[in-house]
């Protein structure tokens, strides 16, 4: 048997690391490889741990990669991943995945960290044509609203299923979804977030008559 | 109270010197919880009544039987396991002639989100342990009479590899129930990194859910095709010696329209060349909200046969246990599980 293979891991040094909210972070490597907006990265602390997978976080024409995290205290990664300081190295694999951002109309839908993609792709310049809806509990959940408020003023829709706030829709996106009509059916949605998520929103889209070949997937595992 | 049932030997080992146990008992405590089926500590007569009392004050055996049966009109069964947390999983019994084959459950729910799954539209609710895993195969009421062992049921094996690999350690090892791998046969969806840890640390077959050649096509299918495109994973199964005993499988569901076409015969040619392998051919059950449909008997027959003129091995799976939601793709929980009103969306 040969030996295992897994996705070759590189040294990145970390640049800069922020709690962007309680337990919540992002963090900043150096860039080492081209990458799509909407791929993901393989990471992990040493080169002989199995790796875990995150969208990049951060636009294309910059000179690091961002990755959005927050801490799962039963996990093996993210827990040492929010230790790391400026300087720190950890292993990085090249960009993959083929959850990729494009030019045309779009509408983007995420919960939780499921919106770094979508961060990425808006990042570099395909935020044109786009409406993010973005589900959370609390309104401090809604990470890069500034960004997005100002790129994308109305097109950004945000709910908080707990506490509510001025801009911020109060109960739930799927709730929303199956009050809509006329739902564009010819353009692109991409989901991101956990599959419970996913699945439920495709459902709706697909019993308001959303071709399926028009609902793309991206699930957190 | 921590289970005993779903340790491997090395961890009853620890148990056995945590307590202040001699080393041997490990070994003995094994051949009760999966050889003799033990239900109760204090039947373990080997032990001593010291060391069983030890082992009484934290541990219990662990074993749950089914809280529930559905019987087919075609002698299928579906079996409902009380699992942790109060969930519960699923799994299927299926009686033929020489086969009795049961499909087991390795998680509850299941993240990947195949357009085409029950279980998938569920979502995800907890990781089996190995224990529980197990606990499906010891706890069926007709235990001794099964042949063979799939895991197919709820949840994505190789997102739970871990403990999908210590349960078939406990069913293929000496000091566990000493079944043959060859009796095993393990899906997957193609979690590649994983996939590659199962081939490597275990005998048993591997089944690939395939469905569709095509990468656009699969993405839209199944969205595992966005990180582990297909074909990366078939080039991994070609890094791998399975020898002449161990199989490997390609399921694939049809759809009417949508990979039942001559494209797909050609597709299917090209992306298994060089592999050898067999196409089980799967029959569509209906689920709510699906968009798909599933192709025709003839549609099926039709491209069993195209894809045999290529020189591609195929089998055409009688479908089982539809009228009681335990064919391929029907089992689910989901009308039992409780509003999560911690959920962000």
């Amino acid at each position: 048997m040969p030996q295992r293979k897994q996705k070759e891991l590189f040294p990145a040094k970390v640049l800069t690391k922020e709690e962007i909210s309680p337990g919540v972070f992002t963090l900043c490597t150096e860039r080492t490889f081209d990458f799509i907006p909407g791929q993901v990265v393989a990471v992990a602390l040493t080169a002989d741990e199995e790796p875990r997978l995150y969208s990049i976080a951060s636009g294309n024409n910059t000179g690091h990669i961002r990755i959005l995290f927050d801490i799962n205290p039963a996990g093996s990664l993210t827990p040492r991943l929010a230790q790391l300081n400026p300087g720190d190295e950890l292993m990085m694999s090249e960009p993959f995945g083929r959850f990729l951002g494009t030019k045309d109309p779009a509408w983007w839908i995420a919960t939780g960290t499921g919106v770094a993609p979508f961060i990425s792709m808006s990042e570099s310049g395909l935020i044109q044509n786009k409406k993010l809806i973005h589900g959370a509990r609390t309104p401090k959940e809604f990470w890069f609203s500034e960004h997005f408020s100002s790129s994308l003023d109305d097109n950004y829709v945000r709910f908080a299923t707990r506490e509510t706030a001025p801009g911020i829709r109060s109960g739930r996106l799927t709730q929303w979804l199956k009050e809509q009509n006329n739902l564009p059916n010819n353009i692109k949605y991409y989901l991101c977030g956990n599959a419970n998520m996913v699945v439920d929103v495709r459902d709706i889209l697909v019993n308001k008559g959303i071709p399926y070949d028009n609902i793309i997937a991206e699930i957190y595992f | 109270m921590e289970a005993l049932f779903g340790k491997t030997l090395e961890e009853l080992k620890i148990v056995a010197a945590e307590n202040g146990l001699p080393g041997f008992t490990a070994k003995q405590m094994a051949q009760w919880l999966y050889t003799k089926g033990v239900s109760d500590i204090d039947d373990m007569t080997n032990l001593s009544k010291d060391a069983r009392d030890r082992l009484k004050e934290k541990y219990i055996i662990g074993r749950v039987a089914p809280s529930k049966v559905q019987a087919s009109v075609d002698g299928t069964k579906k079996y409902l396991y009380p699992a942790q947390k109060g969930l519960f999983i699923e799994a299927a019994y299926i009686p033929e002639k020489e086969r009795h084959t049961l499909c087991i459950s390795s998680q509850i729910g299941c993240k990947m989100g195949c357009l085409f799954c029950m279980t998938g539209k569920q979502g995800f609710q907890g990781q089996l342990t190995a224990g529980e895993i197990v606990n499906q195969v010891i706890s069926l009421p007709e235990s001794d009479q099964l042949t063979n062992i799939v895991y197919m049921g709820m949840g994505e094996p190789m997102d739970n590899v871990e403990n999908v690999l210590k349960s078939l350690e406990i069913f293929t090892s000496d000091w566990g129930m000493g079944w043959s791998p060859r009796r095993f046969n393990v899906s997957t969806i193609g979690v590649e990194p994983a996939m590659r840890r199962f081939i490597e640390e275990s005998d048993a077959h591997l089944a690939i859910s395939l469905h569709t050649p095509f990468n656009e096509e699969r993405k839209k299918l199944m969205p595992i095709e966005q990180v582990y495109p297909i074909e990366e994973v078939i080039d991994s199964l070609k890094e791998y010696d399975f020898g002449r005993q161990r199989r490997i499988s390609f399921e694939y569901i049809m759809f009417d329209g949508v990979n039942d076409t001559p494209a797909h015969v050609k597709g299917l040619t090209k992306l298994l060349n060089g592999i050898r392998c067999r196409i089980n051919l799967i029959r569509f059950h209906p689920i709510p909200d699906s968009p798909l449909r599933g192709s025709s008997d003839e549609k099926i027959k039709w491209f069993s046969d195209q894809l045999n003129r290529k020189g591609l091995t195929t089998t055409i799976r009688r479908s089982r246990g539809e009228d009681i939601y335990a064919a391929c793709g029907l089992l689910s929980t989901k009308n039992m599980l409780k509003e999560d009103t911690e959920k962000d969306y």
